[in-house]
């Protein structure tokens, strides 16, 4: 049966959620146009970074246009792995754990339908990230290599069917894991989600082995170099076929081919899916409320830590406790640990494949490396705090009744909140760079500066976080891993990575002076020296005021949570 | 114990409380009744300080809830109409926790506890996740953390929802022997036999003003029902008619 209002009646209370939504932010306006002013400005940097990139490739004969081409397949390429990543996620969201699917199961509406909307649905939440960033790529790709409105049609039209496609994929998947593993929460698929990803990582990483450009005597001549930049990184790969029908476009000539196959498997892959939905949905909806296990905790575990915590007064060690329990007995949460030491552990194999050591350039490359390290570990905080920091206050929503109820003082709870994000932040900060440092065996002095340094951001990062997550609450959302990807999350990420980027500038001075005294010998002038030390005295204090400005922040939007 | 001056809350445009004053005595248990979207609910957050008033002051216990809002809620306790509680926490660590929120621990606590999950027959139950509890039996946790802190004031917003007839007659026995021992109870309830029995004095509540008050003689006398029950007072008093209405409509 087929209710009468259809397709957007079903979407209804979600659209006009959304449209409620926008329209408070604009009529709050006070939160829009900052928000417009940062977009716009990385939006800016993101084009004029690859603008420059481009021109350069465009100079560099013979090779320069195949270099261009491949730098956009291997974008194309990180979305696709992305898009897949966050469509699995969000077809949890969608298919399984929001709350109105209880309604919309009971109602007599047809399982197309529900299959179309909660597709739409996924599409919409997993891709509207990347499809504003493709925007700037695309923008200046047409720029650089002066393709007209054809290229940009062309572009959009092989993008769309990439998303839907992914999309579709990605629902079926989540199905599927949720059918497989029988008997468990369906938030706990995210667990086995997140394993999966971080296995697909390793052997991504395996089979590009990115330590092989950087010993360029591994290929015999230019010949083969010129072979590997020509082919398709794989011609199974749908964004392959997105990538090389926009280059051409891009070139002048049209290949309708690429056009035909990308939409084509679009649409198939949305049909198959439409089966496969129909077959499996409703037993692996059932499976997915199936309560989790009766287990009892572990009480004597507990108690040794809570002993560990006393020392914090009772209602510190309390929420400390609390959190921490939530922490480990929540899939969602501990599995993407997984993840993480994956991805360090990859980090530190990079590293330690680099060939240092083998020409003789070594002092030079091991300290711009370290440095620069500093910046790529700065980068990886800001993505650990998106997820695990910002939103720390949001998943307190349900339980803020008893918070505000009880005579906890906001002090408290912004205490706990901080350190109890912070100090996973910061061992995991200083282990990473200090290893990374003996590795690249660089001196004492570059050591100290970059451990102070990347203990400072540690510490900025966390309370940038807090403060993000508690002027962009989520108190009521259905699912923890989209929190981080909000527009709070998204706006916070900004933040860190400027963060990053202006502790980098303002440290480049010391870091120059520590270079020029051991590279040329030069002695170090006074002069040299006080602004070596003022440049990493004021990348201190930017550091120290984005700790205290972003904690008083929080502390006031604390005080004023209301439910 | 408890005093509402002048209180009113706006949502947006919307006023949901128009000007409240209330006084509830140490020792009584205060019934408020009102239809749906009275405003009932947002009464009671704005006394446990969750919710910030729009104008107008609330004193609990001598303390004003917004000017010393630490000293007035370590005297209270709330249980929410909504029994939210966090899911990956057992029975028993969350009780433990919300002592410690109220700045307590150690035996104490821990024996209280176990009196309160004896009590709701949940002791079998106390080390499993909060998750596997049904609504009843998150409600009888709930209901425990608002005691696990010895309390002076309980504020309580539709309690018996979802409690099976024992838990319920469990409660009423809780809440008598509370107010008995000098406790005081400010609760909120649709079932208006429970109130009757229950409450020492009531207030009826309808569009964000306060209908009638007083103990259920005074209610009679306002709505010179003679010797009617609570439930004819309260149709009087808000509009029942309607109700008449409303089985035409579902009968046609
Ligand atoms: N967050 C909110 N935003 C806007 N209006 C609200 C909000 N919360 C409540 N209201 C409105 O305030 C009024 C009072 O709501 P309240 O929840 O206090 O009613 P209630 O007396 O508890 O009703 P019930 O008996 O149904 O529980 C209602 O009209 C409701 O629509
Ligand atoms: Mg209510």
């Amino acid at each position: 049966m087929r209710s009468p209002s259809g397709f957007w009646g079903m979407l209804a209370p979600k659209r006009i959620t959304m449209l409620r939504r926008l329209r408070e932010h604009s009529a709050g306006g006070g939160r829009l146009v900052p928000l417009l002013i940062l977009g716009a400005v990385f939006w800016l940097v993101g084009f004029g970074t690859l603008f420059r990139i481009l021109k350069y490739f465009r100079g560099v004969e013979d090779i320069g246009d195949l270099l261009a081409a491949k730098l956009f397949g291997l974008i194309l390429l990180t979305f696709f792995g992305v898009l897949l990543l966050s469509n699995v996620i969000t077809a949890l969201s969608t298919f399984f754990l929001s709350r109105d699917l209880e309604l919309l199961l009971a109602a007599p509406s047809d399982w197309l339908q529900l299959y179309l909307t909660r597709l739409g649905e996924t599409l919409l939440h997993s891709s509207w990230m990347v499809g504003l960033i493709c925007l700037p790529i695309l923008a200046a790709y047409g720029t650089v290599f002066g393709g007209g409105l054809v290229f940009y049609v062309v572009a959009a039209m092989t993008l769309l069917p990439l998303f839907i496609m992914l999309s579709a994929l990605g629902s079926a998947v989540t199905v599927l894991l949720v059918s497989i593993f029988p008997a468990r929460r369906a938030k706990d698929i995210l667990g086995v989600i997140t394993v999966g990803a971080a296995g697909g990582l390793v052997l991504l990483i395996r089979l590009l082995r990115p330590e092989s450009l950087t010993k360029p005597e591994g290929f015999r001549n230019l010949g083969e170099f010129l072979a590997l930049l020509r082919g398709p990184t794989s011609p199974w790969i749908p964004s392959e076929w997105s990538a090389s029908a926009t280059m051409e476009a891009l070139q002048g000539s049209f290949d309708p081919f690429p056009l035909v196959l990308l939409w084509t498997s679009a649409l198939g892959m949305v049909v198959l899916g439409a089966i496969f939905h129909a077959r499996a949905y409703i037993s692996a909806y059932t499976r997915s409320q199936t309560g989790a296990q009766r287990h009892p905790a572990g009480r004597r575990f507990s108690r040794s830590i809570a002993r560990l915590f006393k020392p914090l007064g009772i209602r510190r060690s309390e929420l400390v406790l609390k959190d921490v329990r939530v922490f480990f007995r929540d899939t969602t949460q501990w599995s993407q640990l997984i993840l993480l030491s994956v991805l360090v552990v990859v980090y530190i194999y990079n590293i330690s494949a680099l060939p240092l050591y083998t020409e003789g350039v070594s002092f030079f490359f091991a300290h711009v490396i370290s440095f620069l390290n500093v910046g790529l570990a700065g980068f990886v905080l800001s993505a650990i705090a998106a997820r695990f920091v910002f939103p720390a206050l949001s998943i307190e929503g349900p339980a803020l009744w008893l918070l505000k109820s009880s005579p906890l003082d906001a002090r408290d709870l912004l205490w706990t909140k901080y350190w109890v994000g912070t100090v996973p932040l910061l061992i995991m900060a200083i282990l990473l760079t200090i290893g990374t440092n003996l590795l690249l065996e660089v001196g004492w002095l570059m050591m100290t500066l970059s451990v102070i340094t990347i203990a400072a951001i540690a510490f900025a990062l966390s309370a940038l976080a807090l403060a993000f997550g508690a002027i962009y609450p989520q108190f009521k959302s259905e699912n923890m891993a989209q929190i981080s990807t909000s527009l709070g999350g998204l706006l916070f990420m900004m933040a860190a990575v400027s963060l990053v980027g202006i502790v980098l500038v303002l440290e480049s001075w010391p870091v120059l002076t520590i270079l020029r005294r051991r590279m040329f010998g030069m002695a170090l002038t006074q002069e040299s020296v006080i602004i070596a030390v003022l440049g990493g005295l004021a990348a201190l204090a930017v550091c120290t005021l984005a700790t205290i400005i972003p904690l008083r922040v929080t502390l006031r939007r604390i005080e004023g949570f209301q439910v | 114990m408890i005093r509402l001056a002048k209180l009113k809350k706006n949502y947006g445009d919307f006023a949901a409380l128009r000007g409240i004053d209330l006084e509830v005595s140490r020792g009584s248990l205060f019934g408020l009744l009102g239809p749906n979207g009275a405003g009932k609910t947002t009464a009671l957050r704005i006394i446990a300080g969750i919710l910030q008033p729009t104008a107008g002051r609330v004193i609990v216990a001598g303390h004003d809830v917004q000017r010393d809002p630490e000293r007035a809620k370590s005297k209270l306790g709330f249980i929410p109409d909504r029994p939210f509680v966090y899911d990956k926490l057992t029975g028993q660590e969350f009780l433990k926790f919300v002592g410690g929120l109220w700045g307590q621990d150690g035996a104490e606590v821990d024996r209280r506890i176990d009196e309160l999950l004896n009590l709701w027959e949940l002791t079998d139950w106390r080390d499993e996740l909060l998750e596997t509890y049904s609504h009843g039996m998150r409600q009888k946790i709930i209901i425990s953390s608002a005691l696990i802190h010895k309390p002076d004031v309980i504020i309580v917003d539709e309690p018996m929802v979802g409690l099976d007839p024992k838990a319920a007659r469990i409660l009423k026995d809780l809440f008598r022997g509370f107010v008995k021992r000098g406790g005081t109870i400010l609760m909120s309830t649709h079932t208006l036999e429970v109130a009757e029995v229950l409450c020492d004095s009531i207030a009826i509540i309808q569009n964000g003003l306060i209908r009638a008050q007083g103990s259920m003689e005074d209610l009679r006398a306002e709505a010179e029902a003679g010797e009617a029950g609570l439930e004819e007072i309260f149709l009087k008093l808000t509009g029942g008619q309607e109700v008449q209405e409303l089985l035409e409509v579902l009968e046609s």
